[in-house]
C-alpha cells in the first residue's frame, strides 16, 4: 500500500475515533450536568410531547431563527437541508448493495450540492457585510465556512467537471468500514475532498459545530412549562430539610 | 454624585437598527458594593488577591452545576440572530450590548481555560486570558443586561444571555466585585424583611393609613390585614406596593378585590417582600433563603393559599422556582395553583361573576399594556401557554372601555424590557436606563399618536418605578404608568 493510502487510512480511523468519541463525550457531559431550575422560554409547551414538537420545529424548520432574521434563516436552512440531502446521497459510497431509498434521494442530493454552496456563500457574505455579525465573527467562524465551501466545491467538481473513479472510491470506503483497507484513488481533487472531510470530522466535536448536539440539551427549549404541577428536583439543588 | 450628562435618544416613528459603536457605554457601571454590604451576604469585602484563579475556579464549578451555562458556552455559532434584539443595544449602539457579544465576554474566558481550541489556538477562536481589562468589561457589560431573555426567544438554540449574566454576577460577587444596589437590597431583606427596609411598625402604620384613605374614598371598611393567623390567603407583594406611587394604587386594588369577593387575606411582616434579588445576582443560596421566608410565613400564619402581587421577577421566582426551592406545598389548598398570581385570582373571580365593575370609571384613560419581561418569557398564568398575555389584558378590558395594544413585535414574548430589570434600577445607571427604554418608548409613542393612549398598565414594580422616572425624559407624563389593579381599583363596585 502506498504512503498516501496509508496516510488516508490512518487519518480516517483517527478522525472517526475523534468524531464519534468526541460527540459521545460531549453528549455524556451535557447529560450528566444538572439543570437545577425550570427555565423554559415561555410561552412553552406544558407537556413532554409538546416539547418534542417544539424541538422538532426548531431542528427541522429553525423556527426561532425564522422569527429573528429571514436572511440568516434562508441561507442557514438552505445550507443545512442541502447538507442533509448531500450526506444521504453519499450513503451510496458506504453501502453495498445501495439501499433503495438512497437511490431515490440520489438525484436530489446531486443538485442539492449547489444549494449547499449558495447557502454557505450567503452566510459568508452576511458575516462580512453585516457590521454586527462582522463584529462578533472570529477567524474560526470564517474558516469554518471556507472549509465547508471547499468540501462542497471539490465534491461538485468531481461530479460535474472532472469525474473521479467512484468505483475505486467506494472500494476504499468499504475497505475502511470492513477493516480491510484498500488503496485510495490518487485523483488530487478527491484527495482534497477527503482530506477536508477528515479535518471537518476532527474539528466537529471541539468547535461550535457541537450546536448540532447542544440544541437538544438547551433547557430553554427542552423543558416543559410545568413547575407548579411537577416539583423539579436535581442532584445538587436537592430539597432542603425544611 | 453628579452623573455625567447624556443625550436622551430621539424617538423615531419606526425602529432602526443602529450601526455598532465600540465602547459607547463602556463608561457605564454601577457602584461596586463596599465591604460591609459584600460581607453581610457572605461575599469577600473587596477584590481578592488571587481573583483570577478564584474566578476561573468558580466558573468551572458553575459549568458543572448548570447545564444551561455549559451548553450555552459551547453552542453559539455567532449567527447574529440575537444581535439586534437587545433593548440596550438598540438604545446605546454599543457593540458589547449585542447579546452574542455580551455572552462572548464570558465565552472568551471559557474557551481559554476550558477548551482545547482556546488553550492551544486562542487567536483562532477569540479566546482571551482573564485579565483585569476583561474583568472591567465584565463589570460594565454584565451590569448592562437586565436578564430579560428577549434574546433567548430569537436564538435558534435558545441561548439565554440571562443565564450567562447571572453566572458572571455570581463569579464577580464571589471574588469581591459585587454590585452595590442589588447586594445592599439583599442585605436589607434579611435584616428588615423587605427591599425598601420598612420595619414592621412602619408597615403597620402604612396599612392603617391605607385603610383610612380607602374608607374615605369608598365608604367601605376595606381591610389591609397584617400577620393575621388563619387567613385564607397570604399575599406576598413587592414592598414598593406599600410606599411608592403608582405601586400603592395596585395594593389598594388587591384589597378591594379581596373585600368584594369576601376572601380573608393577610400580609406578613416576615415575608413583606415578593422581590428576590438573589435571582439577579445568580446566587442560588440567596434566592432560596429569600424565598424561604414565604414558606415560613405561610406555615406560621396557617394560610391555605399564597398569592403574589404585581412584580415581574418575583413572579418568575415564585412560579418557576418556588416549588423547587421551598416546596412541596402539600400544606396548602390543592384546589388552587401554588403560587397564584393576583391577576389569575382576580380573573377567576371575574369569570365567576363575583366582581362587579363600573367600566366608565376608567373612561378618562386610553390604555395600553406593557408585558413585563419576566412574566412574559419566564412564567405563565392560567392553564394555557400564553395565559400571561391573555389574562392581564382580559382584566383590563373587563374594567375599562378603551384599550389598544402596542405593535405586535414589541409585546407578548417579543416585549421590550423597561430598561431597569435585573438589578439595574439604580440612579448610578440612569443613562443606561433612559437609553434602554428607547424601544418601548418608540412603541408607546406610536399608540399615543395613533390612539391617544394616556395610560400604560403593567404588572411589575420595577417597570412602574423605571417608567415613572424615564417617561419624562421622552416628553411623556410620569403618571402615564400604573398597575393593572390600579384600573381594577378605580372601577370595582363595593357593597357598603
Amino acid at each position: 500500500m502506498s504512503a498516501v493510502s496509508l496516510l488516508y487510512v490512518v487519518a480516517f480511523y483517527l478522525a472517526g475515533a475523534i468524531f464519534f468519541g468526541g460527540l459521545a463525550w460531549v453528549i455524556a457531559d451535557y447529560a450528566r450536568t444538572p439543570a437545577p431550575l425550570k427555565i423554559p422560554t415561555t410561552p412553552a409547551p406544558v407537556t413532554n410531547s409538546g416539547v418534542a414538537l417544539r424541538m422538532a420545529r426548531e431542528v427541522v424548520l429553525f423556527e426561532s431563527l425564522f422569527r429573528s432574521s429571514k436572511w440568516t434563516w434562508l441561507f442557514g436552512w438552505m445550507f443545512h437541508f442541502a447538507l442533509l440531502l448531500v450526506a444521504l446521497r453519499h450513503l451510496r459510497y458506504v453501502t453495498e448493495p445501495v439501499w433503495t431509498w438512497v437511490t431515490l434521494v440520489q438525484p436530489f442530493g446531486m443538485y442539492a450540492g449547489f444549494a449547499l454552496i449558495a447557502g454557505l456563500l450567503g452566510l459568508a457574505l452576511r458575516r462580512v457585510l453585516v457590521d454586527r455579525v462582522r463584529y462578533v465573527s472570529t477567524p474560526s467562524d470564517h474558516l469554518m465556512l471556507v472549509l465547508l465551501l471547499a468540501i462542497g466545491a471539490s465534491g461538485l467538481a468531481m461530479r460535474f467537471v472532472a469525474h473521479t473513479d467512484i468505483i475505486a472510491v467506494k472500494a476504499f470506503m468499504l475497505g475502511l468500514i470492513y477493516f480491510e483497507p484498500q488503496p485510495v484513488p490518487t485523483d488530487p481533487v478527491l484527495l482534497l475532498h477527503l482530506g477536508l472531510v477528515i479535518v471537518l470530522m476532527i474539528v466537529f466535536p471541539m468547535s461550535k459545530l457541537v450546536h448540532a448536539v447542544g440544541i437538544f440539551f438547551s433547557p430553554t427549549r427542552n423543558q416543559p412549562d410545568d413547575p407548579r404541577e411537577n416539583r423539579h428536583v436535581t442532584s445538587w439543588a436537592a430539597p432542603a430539610k425544611h | 454624585m453628579a452623573a455625567a450628562k447624556f443625550d436622551t435618544p430621539a424617538l423615531k416613528g419606526y425602529p432602526v437598527i443602529p450601526l455598532v459603536q465600540k465602547g459607547a457605554t463602556a463608561h457605564l457601571k454601577p457602584y461596586v458594593a463596599p465591604a460591609p454590604i459584600q460581607t453581610a451576604i457572605g461575599f469577600p469585602g473587596e477584590l481578592v488577591e488571587n481573583w483570577q484563579e478564584k474566578a476561573v475556579a468558580k466558573m468551572g464549578e458553575l459549568l458543572k452545576k448548570y447545564r444551561s451555562l455549559k451548553v450555552y458556552m459551547d453552542t453559539c455559532v455567532h449567527c447574529g440572530a440575537c444581535s439586534d434584539k437587545c433593548h440596550y443595544f438598540l438604545g446605546t449602539s454599543d457593540a458589547k450590548n449585542m447579546p452574542v457579544a455580551r455572552q462572548d465576554l464570558m465565552r472568551q474566558v471559557y474557551r481559554r481555560y476550558f477548551t482545547f481550541a482556546g488553550k492551544f489556538f486562542p487567536w483562532l477562536v477569540g479566546a482571551k486570558d482573564f485579565t483585569r481589562e476583561v474583568l472591567n468589561d465584565w463589570y460594565s457589560y454584565f451590569n448592562q443586561c437586565s436578564e430579560c431573555r428577549r434574546c433567548s426567544v430569537f436564538c435558534p438554540y435558545g441561548i439565554d444571555t440571562a443565564e450567562v449574566t447571572m453566572a458572571a454576577k455570581e463569579i464577580m460577587g464571589s471574588i469581591g466585585m459585587g454590585q452595590k444596589y442589588s447586594n445592599e437590597i439583599i442585605g436589607k431583606v434579611h435584616r428588615v424583611g423587605n427591599n425598601l427596609g420598612i420595619p414592621e411598625p412602619a408597615l403597620e402604620d402604612t396599612l392603617l393609613g391605607l385603610e383610612e384613605d380607602t374608607k374615605e374614598e369608598t365608604g367601605c371598611d376595606v381591610k389591609f390585614p397584617l400577620n393575621v393567623k388563619g387567613a385564607e390567603v397570604l399575599l406576598v407583594t413587592p414592598s414598593a406596593d406599600f410606599f411608592s406611587e403608582p405601586h400603592v394604587e395596585s395594593l389598594i386594588g388587591y384589597a378591594k378585590v379581596f373585600h368584594a369577593a369576601g376572601i380573608s387575606w393577610t400580609l406578613s411582616s416576615h415575608a413583606s417582600e415578593a422581590g428576590n434579588f438573589g435571582l439577579f445576582i445568580g446566587n442560588y443560596g440567596q434566592m432560596k433563603a429569600i424565598s424561604m421566608r414565604v414558606r415560613e410565613a405561610a406555615l406560621e400564619l396557617g394560610v391555605k393559599r399564597i398569592i403574589v402581587g404585581e412584580c415581574g421577577h418575583a413572579w418568575r421566582v415564585a412560579y418557576s422556582f418556588w416549588n423547587t426551592l421551598i416546596g412541596p406545598f402539600d400544606y396548602l389548598d390543592p384546589r388552587y395553583p401554588v403560587p397564584q398570581h393576583i391577576c389569575e385570582s382576580t380573573w377567576d373571580l371575574i369569570q365567576q361573576g363575583r366582581l362587579k365593575f363600573d367600566k366608565e370609571a376608567n373612561d378618562d384613560r386610553i390604555i395600553t399594556f406593557h408585558d413585563s419581561c419576566n412574566v412574559a418569557r419566564a412564567s405563565r398564568m392560567g392553564s394555557m401557554p400564553g395565559g400571561q398575555f391573555v389574562i392581564p389584558r382580559a382584566i383590563i378590558t373587563s374594567v375599562a372601555n378603551r384599550f389598544y395594544d402596542m405593535a405586535p413585535e414589541t409585546i407578548r414574548d417579543s416585549t421590550f424590557c423597561c430598561g431597569a430589570g435585573g438589578g439595574l434600577l439604580t440612579d448610578d445607571l440612569m443613562e443606561l436606563r433612559v437609553k434602554g427604554a428607547l424601544p418601548r418608548m418608540e412603541a408607546l409613542k406610536t399608540v399615543v399618536d395613533e390612539h391617544g393612549v394616556n395610560f400604560m398598565a403593567t404588572i411589575c414594580a420595577i417597570c412602574k418605578a423605571q417608567f415613572s422616572k424615564v417617561l419624562p425624559y421622552y416628553g411623556f407624563d410620569m403618571n402615564m404608568i400604573g398597575g393593572v389593579h390600579q384600573l381594577v381599583s378605580k372601577a370595582i363596585r363595593l357593597d357598603k
